[in-house]
């Protein structure tokens, strides 16, 4: 698939890294000209999968976080937030609604949020290698301006 | 994160304002569990109106001000939330557990 823009972000997991990994998709996303709503749900989905690595992957030390924005032909936005961290052992759990391993502080939504910001999430992780999350989006051109 | 109050007649409002992430939730709980050991409300609404951002860790922060809230016999409700918290507030279902009002959906 052609690609026709794309950043690559590597920051430490320090929580504080949370806000400007949001607010740097959401910059770079700008370009496709999407609605408030549409930059809403790319900065959320981005919050959930680096808050994941943050709180997941790197319990207990600081470890790398990557992200890639990429526009591919069309407007569809595609973002990939990759850690090389502990891994998750049964994704599909991971993916359950509700289901947490980070006690009362986290509500276990976060994967639930992306799928339904996102038209498609792809999750790969091997324990003790890491875990990459894909996700995609289309950004609807709007009617006039383009 | 910005965290004001108003009370009155056993009504405690806390008004969030900025954003609220992880980063940020767990201060924000402290202060929240705070302003319940200090006030001792019958209900607790948290105004939403002034939030430009939330994710899933504002859902953990309105589901613990409930229980808190459910272990005194009161009540925790939100209210007044801003379009992409509302959309957060939606996706996560918690509106069957929780009252949501004053929510702008348009």
């Amino acid at each position: 698939m052609k690609s026709e823009n794309y950043i690559k972000l590597e920051f430490p997991s320090k929580s504080v890294n949370e806000g400007f990994a949001r607010a740097a998709a959401a910059a770079f996303a700008a370009q496709l000209d999407p609605t408030l709503e549409e930059l809403g749900d790319i900065k959320t989905a981005v919050s959930e999968a680096v808050t994941n690595c943050i709180v997941h992957a790197y319990p207990d030390e600081l470890g790398r976080i990557s992200m890639r924005l990429r526009i591919m032909s069309g407007g569809r936005l595609e973002i990939v937030v990759k850690d090389a961290g502990r891994g998750i052992e049964d994704v599909a759990k991971a993916r359950e609604p509700l289901f947490t391993t980070g006690g009362e502080e986290r509500s276990g939504m976060g994967f639930t949020i992306m799928e339904s910001f996102m038209d498609k999430l792809r999750v790969r992780s091997s324990p003790g290698r890491g875990t990459t999350v894909t996700m995609l989006r289309a950004i609807k051109p709007r009617t006039g301006a383009r | 994160m910005r965290i004001s109050t108003a009370y009155d007649a056993g009504k405690l409002v806390i008004r969030l304002a900025g954003e609220l992430d992880h980063h940020g939730a767990r201060e924000a709980m402290r202060e929240i569990d705070g302003l319940i050991d200090e006030y001792l409300p019958r209900d607790t609404a948290l105004d939403m109106e002034g939030l430009s951002f939330m994710d899933s860790s504002g859902i953990a922060v309105i589901l613990k001000t409930d229980r808190r809230m459910r272990e005194m016999g009161g009540r925790a409700s939100v209210i007044n939330p801003a379009r992409q918290p509302l959309r957060v507030i939606d996706a996560s279902g918690i509106d069957r557990m929780i009252s949501v009002k004053g929510a702008r959906r348009q």
